[in-house]
């Protein structure tokens, strides 16, 4: 029993663990194509199976005059939005959390647990129901196809996660910690930011990684949002995906394009390890 | 505690949370109301869109019960592959964080982005997975056979977000106390038992939102279906988000396509809200 299962484990281990990786390789050893040798059909080994070229990646640093791709500014419009609405939606979100955590709010019939599940169930709404008034809206107020805009809706998306984060990670650092700093003399905007929050660098690290994850990986509202003036990362490379696909650069733009987040499964990995995140997500 | 400071802390966040999404939704339901297309304006027609939704439109019904089957599917798949995936590396294995950090890889990639990749990935002549099976004298099109391209879409969801379930499942995995293991190594049990048990009686609460949680991320599939089949072959992998984008922001009917979007929205919060409840009398029973 004990010997078949670890065959089968490890069997099934090493199975996914390929499936993982394979689009990936797939895209690697596209990127080093040319239009030969990939419309004449799948080929893998470079050296082997074709000659690899460095055309796909050279495309992505030339000028769009000289027939390149420009993902430069894309990604770096991409790099301001994410990382803006994240910080936002993170201070926002972390001193809500707080709130709702240590404090008790009564409006009527909305008590503390309903008001974190407003703002949790902010992920429910499908964006679609959204993006219509927001494409009228921000066009209404100048701000379609700015970065301001999609920073605007992006706080949306990504405000949810900080506070269901925070909230959780706030109600399991001991309330005594700030009892004790109130008692000291503290008033209640110091106990936070010199007590509570140097002890909750882990949850507000994971619920960074989380905002950047789910800003990084957005589409829609980008693809909705925006045309000519500002283009996020994902929709440059989709734009690629035309008729007569560049194989080439599509795979090396893409291969780029998930870079940056494979630093964040690292991190994220960590925190598992040390035991910190069981705390943080539940 | 309770200090008047309270709401300094609250408020910020949630005024300007409540500020960005106020007046999108008042608008949705008064957009609902009219018959705004490319020649009218915001004129008022009452419920016409929402007769016409009810009584008329079984291609929005039919994307919606796709939206069903897609997501449900998926999200079950996911659960089942993302359990036991952290199962199998929560001890007792070589290589555990290379594992870890592998499996976790494919949540921090851009869906649409990888879809593309998937696309080539799936090419009925040009790509790898049909040059394998032509070996076997078979070429099946992934993207352009009504049935296959649902399968081909599921591929996809279920390679880009089983890792979500796995993060959770195993962040839970680690969390669980040590005593009731002890007490069933101390009896005798065997793996599977304690796994029956043990293990799954207290990884429910952790699965349970894990599952809700991956039902209302997964009942947003729009990116994906939008890249790699546009919705085709014909009607067959549309779902609803796919259908309102269509009406709403290609034939330009918003007065109708926020019909359908209000609409969608109100079946989301109930029918989530009911699986939420059958799932926790069915997991916690015991």
């Amino acid at each position: 029993m004990g010997k078949l299962y670890k065959i089968l484990k490890y069997f099934f281990i090493t199975f996914w663990a390929v499936f993982v990786v394979a689009p990936f390789l797939w895209a690697l050893t596209t990127s080093f194509k040319d239009f030969n040798s990939v419309n004449g059909g799948a080929t893998y080994i470079p050296w082997v199976d074709f000659e690899p070229k460095l055309e796909g990646w050279r495309v992505l640093i030339k000028s769009p005059a000289n027939g390149g791709v420009d993902i430069i500014e894309p990604y770096f419009n991409s790099l301001f939005v994410t990382c803006t609405a994240s910080l936002i939606s993170i201070i926002l979100g972390t001193l809500s959390a707080y709130a709702l955590s240590r404090f008790t709010f009564k409006a009527g019939f909305v008590k503390n647990n309903d008001i974190t599940f407003f703002f949790i169930s902010q992920r429910i709404m499908p964006p679609i129901v959204l993006s219509i008034p927001f494409f009228l809206f921000l066009g209404a107020i100048n701000l379609l196809d700015s970065l301001i805009g999609l920073i605007v809706v992006y706080i949306v998306l990504l405000m949810p996660i900080a506070v269901w984060i925070m909230v959780d990670f706030f109600n399991k650092v001991p309330r005594e910690i700030d009892e004790t700093a109130l008692i000291d003399g503290c008033n209640p905007y110091q106990a936070f930011f010199k007590v509570v929050l140097p002890n909750s660098i882990p949850g507000l690290i994971v619920a960074g990684m989380f905002c950047i994850i789910f800003g990084w990986i957005d589409f829609f509202f980008a693809f909705i949002l925006t045309f000519t003036e500002v283009q996020l990362l994902p929709v440059k490379i989709v734009a690629l995906n035309s008729s007569i696909t560049p194989w080439w650069s599509l795979s090396a733009s893409a291969l780029i394009s998930v870079a940056p987040l494979i630093i964040v499964a690292f991190v994220v990995e960590r925190y598992l390890s040390k035991g910190n995140l069981s705390g943080a997500i539940k | 505690m309770n200090f008047k400071q309270k709401y300094v802390f609250l408020f910020p966040g949630l005024f300007v949370l409540i500020g960005i999404l106020i007046f999108p939704i008042i608008f949705v339901i008064r957009l609902s109301l009219s018959g705004w297309n490319s020649y009218n304006g915001l004129n008022f027609i009452g419920l016409e869109n929402y007769i016409r939704l009810f009584t008329d439109d079984p291609r929005f019904w039919e994307s919606f019960f796709r939206l069903s089957f897609l997501s449900v599917t998926t999200v079950i798949l996911q659960y089942v592959i993302g359990f036991a995936l952290a199962h199998m590396v929560w001890k007792d294995i070589k290589f555990q964080r290379f594992f870890r950090v592998l499996f976790l890889i494919p949540m921090m990639t851009t869906p649409v982005i990888m879809t593309v990749i998937w696309r080539t990935f799936f090419h009925e002549s040009l790509g790898p997975v049909n040059d394998i099976l032509s070996n076997f004298g078979m070429s099946p099109k992934w993207l352009t056979d009504p049935v296959l391209a649902k399968f081909t879409v599921i591929i996809v969801e279920v390679w880009q977000w089983t890792p979500f379930m796995f993060l959770l499942l195993l962040a839970g995995l680690l969390s669980l106390p040590k005593e009731p293991f002890l007490a069933a190594a101390i009896d005798g049990a065997s793996p599977v038992r304690k796994f029956l048990y043990v293990t799954f009686p207290l990884m429910a609460p952790i699965s349970i939102g894990a599952i809700i949680i991956r039902l209302i991320e997964a009942s947003k599939i729009m990116d994906t279906v939008y890249v790699l089949t546009s919705g085709g072959p014909g009607t067959s992998t549309e779902t609803s988000s796919f259908y309102i984008f269509i009406k709403g922001l290609r034939e330009f009917q918003m007065g109708y396509a926020a019909s359908m979007s209000f609409t969608y929205l109100i079946i989301m919060i109930v029918s989530l809200t009911v699986i939420a409840k059958v799932l926790t009398k069915l997991m916690l029973k015991d």
